[in-house]
């Protein structure tokens, strides 16, 4: 783990694995949309809506997924001070956030048809909601102090703090009456969902899995360079008032 | 009707499916757009540096 946290180390490997990354997230997103809108059949009983499915599942899991990655980075932050592990953790936030609003978004306009309302303040709609804020809350903490030192700590306990959502959510549809359906892919006993439909939904969620891998590596490499920038700038200041107080004890 | 009316009718759920993915285009190529232009932009501001900084090597 250590020799990871070595950001230079960092800047070499994230380079090697991009464009693989980049590459595979493509090729999965084409596959999956190709199957998802063309080949996987549609519901008996909710016909072509079902296809909605695609992305709000994929997008749901990313959510919670991200989030576990999030307080997990926090976590190593605050316990070991991983240069990197602030990094990545800010990193990840809007990513998380974007999949959150899109499993918002997707699942209303799923249950407008199915269910007859867009939004309804049951269990799984509203822990996922309190996610959403949670994204947002971590993100803005983050930024609202003069020291980022100190917003990093901040953020790192709010992310921990807010781990208990995870499992609210997950078993929201069983704990709770509520319109949402229970889980038909992770559950006790295999998944209940037909492999005509399996199929591209694991696509799905592989293609979202390794786009979010890229745009993390892609973000926290530009936060890595942003350091460098300021340090960069940092030197070039204390240089130029060096040289000015050489000119000025020369001139006295 | 024809395969592609059909198609883009949807089964006469359109005005959901489509809009569903009109939005994971624009949530998941927005955030690409966004990552990828911030990426740009540092690394061009990081050479300018190294080029007019002397002293500053690559990262």
């Amino acid at each position: 783990m250590q020799r990871f946290a070595n950001p230079a180390r960092f800047m070499r490997l994230s380079a090697a694995v991009l464009p693989w990354c980049a590459g595979a997230t493509v090729l999965l997103l084409a596959v999956g949309l190709y199957l998802a809108l063309f080949v996987a059949p549609p519901d008996y009983q909710q016909g072509e809506a079902v296809r909605i499915m695609f992305v709000h599942v994929p997008a749901a899991w990313m959510a919670s997924f991200v989030y576990a990655s999030l307080a997990l980075s926090s976590a190593i932050a605050l316990i070991w001070r991983h240069p990197l592990a602030d990094i990545a953790a800010q990193s990840a936030a809007p990513l998380g956030a974007g999949f959150t609003l899109l499993c918002l978004v997707s699942g209303s306009l799923w249950g407008e048809p199915m269910w007859g309302t867009w939004w309804v303040w049951d269990a799984r709609l509203t822990s996922v909601l309190v996610l959403f804020f949670l994204y947002l809350g971590y993100i803005a903490l983050v930024h609202a102090f003069d020291e980022p030192v100190r917003g990093a700590r901040a953020g790192a306990i709010l992310a921990l703090v807010g781990v208990v959502n995870l499992p609210i959510i997950k078993f929201s549809v069983d704990w709770w009456n509520t319109l949402h359906q229970p889980a038909s892919v992770f559950r006790i006993g295999g998944p209940t969902i037909a492999a005509s439909m399996l199929w591209p939904l694991l696509i799905m969620a592989l293609g979202f899995t390794l786009l979010f891998v890229t745009l993390l590596l892609i973000r926290m490499r530009t936060a890595l360079i942003a350091a460098k920038i300021r340090a960069l700038r940092m030197a070039e200041v204390e240089r130029a008032a060096e040289s000015a107080m050489l000119r000025h004890r020369a001139a006295s | 009707m024809s395969g592609l009316d059909a198609f883009l009718a949807m089964g006469g759920y359109a005005v959901f499916v489509w809009p569903a993915y009109a939005v994971a285009l624009i949530v998941l190529g927005g955030l690409t757009a966004w990552s990828l232009g911030g990426y740009r932009r540092a690394r061009r501001r990081l050479e300018r540096l190294q080029r007019t900084v002397p002293g500053a090597r690559r990262p």
